[in-house]
């Protein structure tokens, strides 16, 4: 018996932010795919948008390299508003 | 050996030692000490993975097969919108099941292996779905007493170390609250207003689904090796006792609230202790359940079996259909 593919499932909830990942289910197609997510994944109204996209089409960075990978973020503080002192008499900084 | 752990083998003889680990195997203690999640493509000792394959998965079974003794009054609901709230539970329990095979698959084990060890009686689900549903106030009971159980289990699972299983977790809990409210709804409606037999009716349900519901708990696990690895590896996050007395101390004013006896006459309030005093729980009991032997277990599996095998047919044509239309698709393009 030919196993289904693995499809990871993305809704976008009522309040217009972006898709997020709520999890996995396995179906024969993409249509199929839909309707699964539809009944597992919105039973309580949590979306108005549905994507389904093949685990295999999925890339990831690894965790071993995650390292290296993130290390430019890590001391470039300067990106947050908080670095900079401002003075208090001045508005709308 | 916790509620979903039911002879499963760590793989251990005895927790390990900082000294005796190996340098990955320190390396992974640490995070979980740490409360960092375990994710699917992090190193994990072998046993930590079986553990929690056979842990998770028996949990996705409990799902599944415990959608049969509620699904047996869905066609005798007293009421259409009771008939309709039935359906939603049981919908939500094949949902349950599919976040926790997710989690489970996640670790290297195909669904399809998955069903084949429930379906051939290797793997385990949780022996209170062994027990037959006699009346609609069955169906009360098993959301007050068996979906309360329940939540006292997940609820600290949500801080599991194993990130997909302690998601899936969070999901869970959030759609269970209903589950009991729902249970405990049927009670109040049976006990409270309500006629001389449908108070009965309540009751008889609370003496044959009282004592199987502590047994949901597993046995003392004060002994167990594997209890104590499981602890270490944060699988495991309170001992079977100390849940087991949690739900206790939570049920029995419910049950006072309905006018309802618990069928222990040990059961009393313990000053000192601070906790309800109870009765003697029979393992003998429990583990002739959990060896295949209590009412129902021949039945539902059967039951699951049927259901595999004569929907097979359905299963292959979606197939078939998928591959068609991608070849069509091909010839268009």
């Amino acid at each position: 018996m030919k196993e289904w593919p693995l499809w990871e499932v993305f809704i976008r909830s009522q309040h217009g932010l972006a898709h997020k990942h709520v999890g996995s289910l396995h179906a024969p197609d993409a249509a199929m795919a839909i309707n699964n997510a539809r009944d597992v994944y919105t039973r309580r109204n949590e979306g108005v948008s549905i994507w389904v996209v093949k685990a295999s089409d999925i890339v990831a960075s690894s965790p071993s390299d995650k390292e290296p990978l993130f290390e430019p973020a890590n001391n470039k503080v300067y990106r947050h508003p908080t670095f900079f002192p401002m003075p208090d008499e001045v508005k709308h900084l | 050996m916790s509620m979903y752990a039911q002879l499963v083998e760590t793989g251990v003889n005895r927790v390990q030692s900082r000294e005796e680990m190996s340098a990955e195997e320190r390396v992974f203690q640490e995070r979980v000490d740490a409360g960092i999640k375990i994710e699917p493509k992090d190193w994990m000792p072998e046993g930590y993975r079986k553990t929690l394959i056979r842990q998770i998965s028996q949990h996705a079974h409990s799902e599944i097969v415990g959608q049969l003794p509620e699904g047996n009054w869905i066609t005798r609901a007293p009421t259409l919108q009771r008939k309709a709230i039935l359906l939603a539970k049981v919908q939500d329990e094949a949902g349950h099941g599919l976040y926790l095979y997710s989690a489970a698959e996640t670790l290297g084990v195909t669904r399809d292996q998955l069903y084949a060890d429930l379906l051939s009686g290797k793997v385990k689900y949780s022996s209170i779905f062994n027990y037959p549903t006699l009346s609609w106030a069955d169906i009360g009971a098993i959301g007050w007493l068996v979906d309360g159980a329940a939540i006292m289990n997940q609820i600290p699972l949500c801080r599991c170390s194993y990130g997909p299983y302690s998601r899936a977790m969070i999901r869970i809990c959030k759609e269970e609250a209903f589950h009991m409210r729902q249970g405990y709804d049927i009670m109040i409606a049976l006990c409270r207003d309500s006629t001389p037999e449908q108070k009965q009716m309540a009751q008889d349900a609370l003496d044959r689904w009282w004592w199987p519901s502590l047994m949901m708990f597993g046995p003392p696990d004060a002994e167990s090796v594997h209890s104590a690895q499981s602890g270490q590896w944060k699988i495991k996050l309170f001992s079977n006792d100390e849940l087991r007395q949690r739900f206790i101390d939570q049920t029995v004013p419910q049950a006072e609230y309905l006018g309802l006896t618990i069928p222990d006459p040990d059961l009393r309030w313990n000053e000192e202790r601070g906790h309800y005093d109870f009765g003697e729980i029979d393992w003998d009991e429990f583990w002739n359940v959990v060896k295949g032997n209590g009412p129902c277990n021949r039945e539902r599996l059967d039951t699951r079996v049927q259901a595999w095998e004569n929907g097979a047919w359905f299963r292959e044509a979606l197939v078939a259909h998928a591959e068609k239309q991608a070849q069509q698709g091909e010839k268009a393009a």
